[in-house]
């Protein structure tokens, strides 16, 4: 990747964090390999994957808790190489997973750590955690001199995000930091943190497992895989043009099909599969007629049809009803197909009470859906 | 009944009913102890030469306490960092108790007295022409109970430091902690319940000391142990010495508590 000239980056706004091909090892086994991406000032970024894909090790590689490897590329925060720089030299904030509040310390006395720190006048300091406390809708007078044993996870949550942001840091790193709420809160919590990101102007660098709370909260998410970015993009593109099929998996559901190439068109590709049957899809730049690709659609694209009906000039397999899932708001529709293998339709709950859909397992029908919903994959890296 | 309260009862609790019975009775000349109620032998423990014996046992076992600490959180903290060396570290700390107290007090004898390790290897070395006298002195007596339960130390503080969440050095690094004032403000406060326990676990022994100050002090540096010890083997006196084991024993029950109490309070506060 080529650095912007420095008569480029005056009209561009630059990078507040950038990873450069960065590696890091532990006892040999790579944690990540080989990663870079930049993060935007006031961006609300996201690293998504499951645990021992590397994400937290690069949130950790970010905060300076470790160091990349001798060859292992350059971390640079405001485009200063900070590889070797210890986590108080680099003026971040961090909300830990498990809080990391000092549990020999009051409330107060939490926040005030981090300016203590940064010998701010005592005067001022007062003030500032006041401030802190109130914007994380904690009443300072009833808290403040508590021990954070005295208060529930939620209001531990609060106090953490409190002692970070009363720093007034251009980023904040959060580990997981709404991991152990339960679901009501953190809903809630991710509401007031994507406001606080929109407000403060901070930029944020999330790591979550939560595909959801990464899709609901990121304005562009990293989906790491196997110690690599699978993919960067903002969660629209993420969840509707998959580029692997881990990031297909990992995200909401899909249906997969595969099969060879036997045309190419503009933007997309024919596809045969084994059965016989063509299908139509979007991407795979750069195949060619005789490859094997893999394609996902997500269930919510696929419909169902009668055999004789439904739209033309659709992708069409044939199929057979296996089951119907009731899950509330959507119906899983689950059928399979002349291979054996398996697609799923997802449509509205439209009322079964009132009027139950046809489908029954057993009902012979046609699998459709759109080629524009259809995503031809790149291969996961080994 | 568990064999454990058996043992507590038969060893513990029965012999010191019979010592908290014979400090009110009368002494007979050659020990044992003879009818009749009698306050006296509290009264004379507190006599001004017996509390100057009190008085100097509490220094001296103060600051042997002090000098384990400062000697044992190094040591703990080192320890606590050592990664896999952890379990080999503690086994090395806990070798000196393979061997019997006594036998470690004999080893610093031979270490330090004239014509011991120290001095021979002086002389060799023609740094000094006469022995300096190490022993019996209340060096000795510092080095012998600094050494025996500089242990009992270390484990209580490595074990407070063991358990400290590594999340929160980490919190206090990147709140902009450098190192002095991460251990200053995080690390030695958390690891206090350590400290306190290991100085109870140094400062109770050592009030009742008695081996050492006879063995390295050269009867010098008379403790309220020997002050007992005296009584029973020397003097003869059951009565007085039961007297003075009870004063010592009420003295660090006291102690405990106040320290248990505060603990349970600072726990009820959640810190």
């Amino acid at each position: 990747m080529l650095a912007p000239s420095p008569k480029v980056a005056d009209f561009m706004a630059e990078p507040v964090v950038e990873f450069r091909n960065v590696s890091k090892s532990f006892a040999g086994q790579k944690a990540v390999r080989g990663i870079s991406f930049h993060i935007d000032q006031g961006e609300f970024f996201s690293i998504l994957g499951p645990s021992g894909c590397g994400k937290t090790t690069t949130l950790r590689l970010l905060a300076g808790f470790e160091v990349p490897d001798a060859d292992g590329g350059e971390v640079r925060i405001h485009n200063e190489v900070v590889n070797h720089r210890r986590p108080y030299e680099r003026k971040l904030a961090m909300v830990f997973q498990n809080y990391a509040l000092f549990p020999h310390l009051s409330v107060e006395r939490n926040v005030a750590f981090g300016l203590e720190q940064r010998k701010v006048p005592k005067a001022q300091i007062a003030d500032r955690v006041r401030g802190a406390l109130d914007m994380v809708r904690l009443d300072p007078k009833q808290y403040g001199p508590r021990p954070p044993a005295a208060l529930s996870g939620g209001q531990r949550q609060r106090v953490a995000l409190a002692r970070a942001l009363v720093l007034e840091p251009s980023i904040l790193l959060l580990d997981e930091p709404l991991g152990a709420l339960d679901l009501k809160l953190r809903k809630e919590m991710q509401l007031e943190l994507m406001s606080l990101n929109r407000r403060l102007g901070i930029t944020f660098v999330y790591v979550t497992h939560d595909q959801e709370e990464a899709l609901t909260m990121s304005d562009r998410i990293a989906v790491m895989d196997n110690a690599r970015v699978a993919q960067l993009a903002p969660p629209a593109e993420i969840y509707e043009r998959p580029r692997t099929a881990f990031v297909a998996k990992f995200i909401g559901e899909s249906n997969f099909c595969s099969g060879e190439v036997v045309a190419v068109e503009q933007g997309g590709l024919v596809v045969k599969r084994a059965d016989g049957n063509l299908v139509a899809a979007r991407g795979g730049d750069g195949r060619a007629i005789g490859d094997h690709v893999q394609i996902s659609v997500r269930p919510e694209r696929v419909e169902l049809a009668l055999p004789s009906e439904g739209p033309g000039g659709h992708n069409r397999l044939p199929a057979r009803v296996r089951q119907v899932v009731y899950r509330g708001e959507m119906l899983h529709v689950r059928a399979t197909l002349g291979d054996g293998s398996e697609m799923v339709a997802a449509m509205r709950n439209e009322g079964q009470l009132r009027q139950p859909v046809a489908w029954q397992a057993g009902t012979e029908c046609a699998v459709t859906f759109s080629p524009d919903d259809a995503r031809v994959l790149d291969e996961d890296p080994q | 009944m568990l064999p454990g309260t058996v043992w507590l009862l038969a060893f513990f609790l029965i012999p010191l009913l019979f010592m908290f019975a014979a400090s009110f009775l009368k002494p007979v000349t050659y020990g044992g102890v003879d009818a009749g109620f009698t306050f006296s032998h509290y009264l004379r423990f507190f006599e001004p030469n017996n509390l100057a014996i009190l008085w100097r046992t509490v220094v001296y076992s103060l600051a042997c306490t002090a000098l384990c600490l400062l000697a044992g959180y190094p040591v703990a903290y080192v320890i606590s960092v050592a990664g896999k060396w952890k379990n080999f570290l503690v086994f090395l700390t806990v070798l000196p108790f393979w061997t019997s107290f006594i036998v470690r007090t004999f080893a610093i004898m031979f270490l330090m007295r004239d014509t011991g390790v120290i001095n021979t290897v002086l002389q060799a070395l023609g740094l000094i022409s006469e022995p300096l006298p190490l022993m019996p002195s209340v060096l000795a007596v510092m080095v012998g109970l600094v050494s025996g339960f500089l242990p009992f130390m270390v484990l209580p503080i490595y074990t407070s430091l063991e358990k400290l969440d590594p999340s929160l050095l980490e919190a206090a690094e990147v709140l902009g902690a450098r190192p002095f004032a991460r251990f200053t403000q995080v690390v030695l406060p958390l690891s206090m319940p350590g400290v306190v326990a290991g100085s109870l676990l140094v400062f109770i022994p050592s009030l009742g000391s008695f081996v050492t100050t006879d063995l390295l002090g050269g009867g010098k540096t008379v403790f309220i142990g020997n002050l007992v010890q005296n009584q029973f083997m020397k003097v003869g006196n059951w009565p007085f010495g039961s007297a003075a084991s009870f004063v010592m024993m009420s003295m660090v029950l006291v102690a405990v508590l106040y320290y248990l109490r505060r603990r349970d309070q600072a726990q009820a506060m959640g810190a």
